[in-house]
């Protein structure tokens, strides 16, 4: 008799916490399901089909908003961008935590200890002295002036994970490619590069997100239609289609269909990046 | 080797040693370390953008203690936070909870859950426009939420949400929740999985109820993944302004104006450089303090 009250009551409670989890799941994934549903719609069919799936899908939106919307320029310059930034980042920080953890030279502590601040403190409205810089630079429009500002956003964090990861590493690996000749650019490049792959992997698919993701500085250091982002692209486009919703969401889709894809590719890394940084705090 | 080119080659080796950060220390200096000092000295200086900078000293901070629309910002960022901490951390936490356990598709949530915090802001704000949109045509209800409210027999309920100064904020904040608690969500469910099984095990047998092993053993195992959460969805949501922008249009700024926007409307707006700065270095300094003395409380709670 017992037991069954048990079994009964295990039953329910685990019948509650997935009617739970799932209403949670749909309330995450509904919104971007519509997204998609109404980019395949017309301006006709948009307030009138009450199907969930639409009757008839219809292309044209992606055409227009690629063609039209200058999408094909705004998915090319967010690729580049990121591509750029992201194999920056990793380039100069791998570099940069290498020399903190395994050379020696005065100052290191100084400038590591600068680099951990720079990520402790918040710096809200940073853009207003960026942008001011940048045009005394006259790097305001250019490709290479956004990219670098980029660059610099996810340096801090990413050396400091590189450079705690290098510390953990075992030395034998590099007196072993030591005697067989290799200088210090032929160890960080040999040995210390590819062992760190799990750490790079974290700071590739954390830095990808945050670079095509990014709005406030695409918008006040690239002004010029050809140089624009998708994010900076999305906001023009809705200028220009704020009543057409259908091309609108046909937009939103391009945008937001690659950094899912990559993210179900890559969420075992965000995973362990986020709980690392959970743990280590 | 004499003493002179053991010096030599020592210095050599240095400079070679500094040559690998030197790449990372000057983008840091010329784009965090300069437009950082850069922007205390503009907040003392009155000054377009062009022409003459003309310094005032103080009086842009005694302008801004003086400036309403200002506080009120602080106070829409303070209220989208209080909702961030309570109603999305408390979700993210339950949810991490009944994650924590031998459960069917437990791969699949935890996938799930964290793909809206990984689309943009633009995308999202862009996405509950237009499911929130107030407008009608042929007689329907366009947005989904009033269409779906309509339909199923709460036609009273049928609100112009973000275009009504009484609930635009409210509606921003949630919007901000379902965006944001993933992120809460993964962190404290890989705190929660740090946790011995073997403690929930002992206090079973030591017969204590579920609660009793929640508050006892979980909560004080769980408070310093808590604390980085707080202090994250803190300095997260005090500087949320993308989403506000996307999401509404100019006419109700000064019911959802946040900092970062009092910022961007001075700088692009009103081309008033060293007030923004002066904005930007008050904002600051008000973050630092919000976020150490949120450290300082949880130590203190720690050590009772």
């Amino acid at each position: 008799m017992n037991t069954n009250r048990y079994v009964l009551w295990g039953m329910t409670k685990s019948t509650l916490i997935h009617v739970f989890l799932i209403s949670v799941a749909l309330t995450c994934l509904f919104p971007i399901f519509w997204m998609v549903r109404c980019a395949f719609m017309t301006n006709e069919t948009v307030f009138v089909d009450q199907g969930i799936i639409p009757h008839h899908l219809n292309f044209g939106n992606f055409a227009i908003a690629w063609t039209q919307g200058n999408f094909a320029v705004y998915f090319l310059n967010s690729v580049v961008y990121t591509v750029c930034v992201v194999g920056g980042i990793v380039l100069v920080s791998s570099l940069a935590a290498f020399s903190f953890s395994r050379l020696k030279f005065p100052g290191k502590n100084i400038i590591f200890y600068m680099f951990v601040a720079a990520m402790m403190i918040p710096l809200p409205g940073s853009f207003v002295a960026l942008f001011v810089m940048m045009n005394k630079l006259h790097l305001i429009n250019t490709r290479f002036g956004y990219i670098l500002c980029m660059i610099n956003v996810g340096l801090s964090m990413s050396i400091l994970l590189l450079k705690t990861f290098f510390d953990k590493m075992s030395r034998d690996l590099e007196d072993a490619a030591r005697i067989d000749g290799c200088g210090k650019i032929g160890i960080w490049w040999n040995v210390a590069l590819p062992l760190a792959r799990p750490a790079i992997a974290v700071i590739v698919i954390f830095n990808s997100l945050n670079v095509w993701n990014e709005y406030i500085l695409a918008t006040l250091l690239l002004g010029d239609s050809q140089l624009m982002p998708l994010q900076r692209g999305l906001m023009v486009f809705q200028g220009a289609n704020s009543t057409d919703y259908p091309v609108l969401m046909a937009g939103l889709t391009m945008a937001a269909i690659p950094i899912i894809v990559v993210y179900l590719f890559m969420q075992k890394h965000i995973v362990k990046g986020l709980s690392s940084g959970a743990v280590v705090g | 080797m004499n003493s002179k080119a053991k010096a030599a080659a020592i210095f050599k080796d240095n400079l070679q040693n500094f040559f690998f950060v030197l790449p990372a220390f000057a983008i840091f200096c010329t784009f965090y370390i300069y437009p950082f000092l850069n922007m205390i000295f503009l907040s003392f200086h009155e000054w377009r953008g062009i022409g003459p900078m003309h310094f005032i000293g103080l009086q842009n901070y005694q302008e801004l203690m003086s400036d309403n629309l200002w506080w009120d910002s602080m106070g829409h960022a303070g209220y989208i936070t209080l909702i961030a901490l309570t109603f999305q951390n408390a979700l993210a936490f339950a949810l991490a909870l009944a994650c924590d356990r031998e459960i069917r598709m437990k791969r699949f949530y935890r996938v799930v859950f964290f793909i809206p915090p990984v689309l943009s802001e633009v995308v999202v704000g862009l996405i509950w426009n237009w499911i929130l949109n107030p407008e009608m045509q042929n007689g329907q209800h366009i947005g989904l939420l009033n269409h779906l409210l309509y339909t199923s027999g709460f036609p009273q309920l049928v609100h112009n949400w973000l275009g009504d100064p009484k609930t635009a904020l409210t509606t921003i904040a949630i919007v901000n929740s379902w965006k944001g608690f993933g992120w809460g969500f993964i962190m404290l469910l890989a705190g929660l999985q740090t946790i011995d099984k073997q403690l929930y095990e002992a206090a079973k047998v030591d017969g204590a109820s579920s609660w009793k092993i929640f508050t006892n053993v979980t909560m004080p195992m769980m408070m310093p993944v808590i604390l980085v959460v707080v202090i994250l969805t803190i300095l997260g949501c005090m500087q949320v302004f993308v989403l506000i922008l996307t999401m509404v249009n100019e006419g109700l700024v000064n019911h959802t104006d946040v900092p970062v926007l009092r910022i961007l409307s001075a700088m692009t707006g009103t081309n008033r450089f060293g007030y923004a700065c002066a904005e930007a270095v008050n904002f600051g300094v008000i973050l630092v303090c919000i976020s150490f003395m949120t450290k300082k409380l949880s130590d203190k709670a720690k050590q009772v």
